[in-house]
């Protein structure tokens, strides 16, 4: 018997209710990966799950936690003659301080192209040996082994002209720092699911013990958010607090071996700073020695700066759940899609940028539950 | 943070390999999956394969089964 | 507390030309409203619809003019040459007019192969025969040297606006049903794949075509059309948002409903673009009475550029200027014009 996946969501829609209906209390529940922000409203979940359970976005936008000071050196960088930046679309609009972005450069004439593989920036490397070619190298575990293959491909090709600003993240570290944190409260986590295809369903148990958290891996699909609520809303109510896998084709207990061992040879930790959660130590990449070379920082002397974040912008909050997107006063009337204010506004990956894309205007949950 | 999208491995020359989505034929690469072969399914991000997808989805639908059953059992 | 947000309240600031407002969203429109209209605008420009009315004694004329900048040239389904004469075809079709001819003319680049003419030449004249129009007045020019093989056409359309009924957004009415021939987003995703992507061997053709011949059937069929746009840059989000916020009317579209191919959906997926925001140039979206809903949704599965055509709205009567989409689970989420740009995406 087939069951449809119309009647599959229904089914997890309606034990989420039957399950809210016996909480104590409301509960909050946050994911934390821009792709589950932009999935969740892409399929409406938040106007059909129930008054007592809130689904809150997370740091999980690496543009969003790409500090303002490191925004300004990329366009900076982009700027420079017989330069070309490539980068993947998502940086393309992100305002530096100066109000202007990547794609107002590109529009001065400077050399920016948008790329959709890592290798792709190689390969624009070896076709224009005269430029020196910088590779803008954000994202999270998904993304990470992406950069350690493209590195060690321009590694084997003893390639002078490439390098790449290396901002990538740890979702770990940020999820600790969030339990840690006394002015959010997070009830469980929905996890990434493609971060987790990297890392594996067994990277949370630590969290999971030390912080009685429940934690439900999930991919994008509709169904399996809502049934990652419904099962995180009867755990809660169970007191149960465990790890359950939904995306067991493509995520298992280990995560990809290779893809880690790939980014332990090409990446050392090292602290970073995270727009609203600080410094986090052991929460960034940097290249390791060997590969020091192809590091854009290095190569271009350029410093770690830091510039204050726009004033009244509130991104830090809202990637952390402390306020939604309504309650910065900037929302909506300052700060849109058209004039973003801070990276979270940016296009619709951003909280904001989803919030105010795709419901605007709509009775949403104003505040979150202090 | 990820997007990712399930294609079929239909060529594969050590770790260049051409992935079908849907009709569309997309090179990617295998270095992340080196033991994927053709004809396996792969989870496609930004170029790479980055996971081989196993068949796993029987389960949810199992428990629902089981848990509409029991429902209608006792009403 | 419920808060509309518009995002035209804020004016966009900008002192220099991006690309993204040329993309046909919310960009362009900045760029139309605060630059364009305040100078040149009048009753008939200030309309902002696909064509201009303009009247002649007794008979209404419908005058229109676009130009083409694609890059490839060439694509799979199609061609800047077959794009050009659609294009200005379809601006008068939905406009209730017969096309009375098409002015063109053609910007060349130096260096520009006389094969690559010809080919585009072929292509305008074999569309111009099956719009069963005619190019009646051209002229052309040459710039200096590029980096790729550059053609820029621009084509002028002057028809005679046949249909009885005023087409016009005003006249759209809560009740009324909103429909579209057929697939959505091929133009733009086989463009944009040939163009960022050239390695991806897609299946995903170029949808585009004159719709003059369906429209036409659609027309003489019913009285009860009350408007009808071609979703083109800015895609059916684009076209729905605008007539939602024009008539400040309440628009539900269902997701289900919306014919989108696989090979498509997945491709757009893969790239994190969204479907309803991709270009069209063989799709009309129709607005019509809802007594009339049915009878257009046969006439248009009867001809070949709209066998796959779908019901996929209503116009409801909630005065808030928005279009919401309910989605596969029964939740609701807005649909907005695009920003202008679409961009490859990892996230």
């Amino acid at each position: 018997m087939m069951i449809s996946l119309h009647e599959q969501a229904r089914y997890w829609i309606d034990r989420l209710h039957a399950a809210a209906a016996k909480l104590s209390r409301p509960v909050q529940f946050m994911e934390v990966c821009g792709t589950h922000t932009v999935s969740a409203f892409r399929c409406g979940l938040h106007s059909v799950i129930p008054e007592n359970v809130k689904l809150l976005s997370g740091p999980g936008c690496p543009v969003c936690v790409t500090s303002q000071g490191q925004i300004d050196q990329l366009i900076a960088l982009a700027s420079q003659e017989s330069l070309t930046l490539c980068t993947y679309g998502d940086m393309l609009r992100v305002t530096g301080s100066d109000g202007s972005s990547l794609e107002k450069a590109r529009s001065r004439g400077a050399s920016v192209k948008v790329i959709y593989s890592a290798m792709d920036a190689v390969k624009c490397a070896q076709a224009t040996p005269g430029r020196q070619v910088v590779f803008i190298a954000v994202g999270f575990e998904t993304t990470t082994p992406a950069t350690a293959v493209a590195i060690q491909a321009a590694h084997r090709l003893g390639l002078k002209n490439f390098s790449a600003f290396i901002s990538h993240k740890l979702v770990l570290p940020a999820m600790r720092a969030l339990l840690r944190s006394d002015d959010v409260r997070i009830d469980g986590f929905l996890a990434p699911g493609h971060v987790s295809v990297i890392i594996g369903a067994e990277a949370y148990r630590r969290i999971v013990k030390r912080y009685q958290k429940p934690c439900v891996v999930v991919g994008f699909e509709d169904v399996q958010m809502a049934q990652g609520l419904a099962l995180l809303t009867e755990m809660v109510n169970e007191s149960r607090m465990e790890i359950v896998n939904l995306y067991p084709q493509a995520v298992s207990a280990r995560g990809n071996p290779r893809a880690r061992q790939l980014m332990d040879d090409t990446f050392q930790v090292r602290p970073v700073s995270w727009r609203g959660l600080g410094l986090l130590p052991h929460s960034g990449l940097a290249l390791r020695d060997r590969f020091k070379a192809f590091d854009a920082c290095e190569r271009f002397g350029i410093e770690a700066i830091d510039v204050p974040e726009p004033a009244g912008c509130r991104c830090g909050d809202v990637i952390t759940g402390r306020c939604s997107p309504a309650q910065c006063a900037l929302f909506g009337h300052v700060c849109t899609p058209v004039n973003p204010i801070g990276p979270c506004m940016v296009s619709s990956e951003g909280t904001c940028g989803a919030w105010f894309k795709y419901a605007r205007g709509r009775a949403l949950p104003q505040e979150v539950f202090a | 943070m990820c997007l990712a999208v399930p294609a079929l491995l239909v060529e594969c020359d050590g770790e260049e390999a051409v992935a079908d989505l849907h009709g569309n034929r997309v090179p990617i690469s295998t270095a992340l999956v080196p033991d994927a072969s053709k004809g396996d399914w792969v989870l496609v991000h930004a170029g790479f394969a980055i996971q081989k997808l196993t068949e796993n989805d029987a389960r949810e639908a199992w428990d629902i089964l089981k848990d509409l059953q029991r429902r209608s059992e006792t009403s | 507390m419920i808060r509309t947000l518009n995002p035209s309240a804020v004016p966009h600031k900008w002192d220099q030309i991006t690309l993204a407002h040329g993309g046909g969203g919310l960009l362009t429109d900045s760029l139309i409203q605060q630059t364009i209209l305040p100078r040149l605008g009048n009753s008939a420009l200030n309309e902002l619809l696909d064509s201009a009315q303009l009247t002649v004694g007794d008979a209404r004329l419908a005058m229109t003019i676009d130009s083409y900048v694609v890059q490839p040239l060439f694509f799979p389904g199609g061609d800047i040459g077959r794009l050009c004469v659609s294009g200005t075809v379809n601006d008068l079709a939905v406009s209730g007019a017969k096309p009375l001819g098409i002015a063109l003319s053609f910007i060349l680049g130096e260096g520009l192969s006389r094969s690559t003419f010809d080919r585009v030449l072929e292509s305008i004249q074999q569309t111009a025969r099956e719009a069963n129009v005619r190019i009646v007045t051209g002229d052309t020019k040459v710039i200096g040297h590029g980096t790729e093989e550059t053609i820029f056409i621009t084509t002028a359309g002057v028809g005679i606006v046949q249909y009885a009924q005023p087409l016009h957004p005003d006249r759209i009415e809560p009740g009324d049903v909103i429909l579209i021939n057929g697939y959505l987003a091929d133009h733009g995703l086989s463009v944009m794949l040939a163009r960022e992507l050239p390695q991806v061997k897609s299946v995903i053709r170029s949808d585009v075509a004159p719709l003059n011949g369906l429209v036409d059937v659609i027309l003489a069929s019913t009285n009860d059309v009350v408007f009808m746009r071609d979703p083109t840059r800015g895609g059916v989000a684009g076209v729905v948002a605008d007539l939602a916020q024009r008539t400040n009317l309440h628009i539900t579209l269902q997701e289900d409903a919306i014919p989108v191919r696989s090979e498509t959906l997945h491709a757009a997926d893969m790239l994190g673009l969204d479907p309803l925001e991709v270009a069209n140039e063989g799709k009309v979206i129709f607005v019509v009475r809802p007594h009339a809903a049915a009878s257009t949704l046969e006439a248009m599965k009867s001809h070949p550029l709209g066998k796959d055509a779908a019901i996929i709205g209503v116009v409801e009567k909630k005065p808030d200027g928005l279009c919401e989409i309910r989605t596969s689970i029964g939740g609701r989420r807005i649909l907005q014009k695009p920003y202008g740009e679409q961009l490859p995406r990892i996230c």
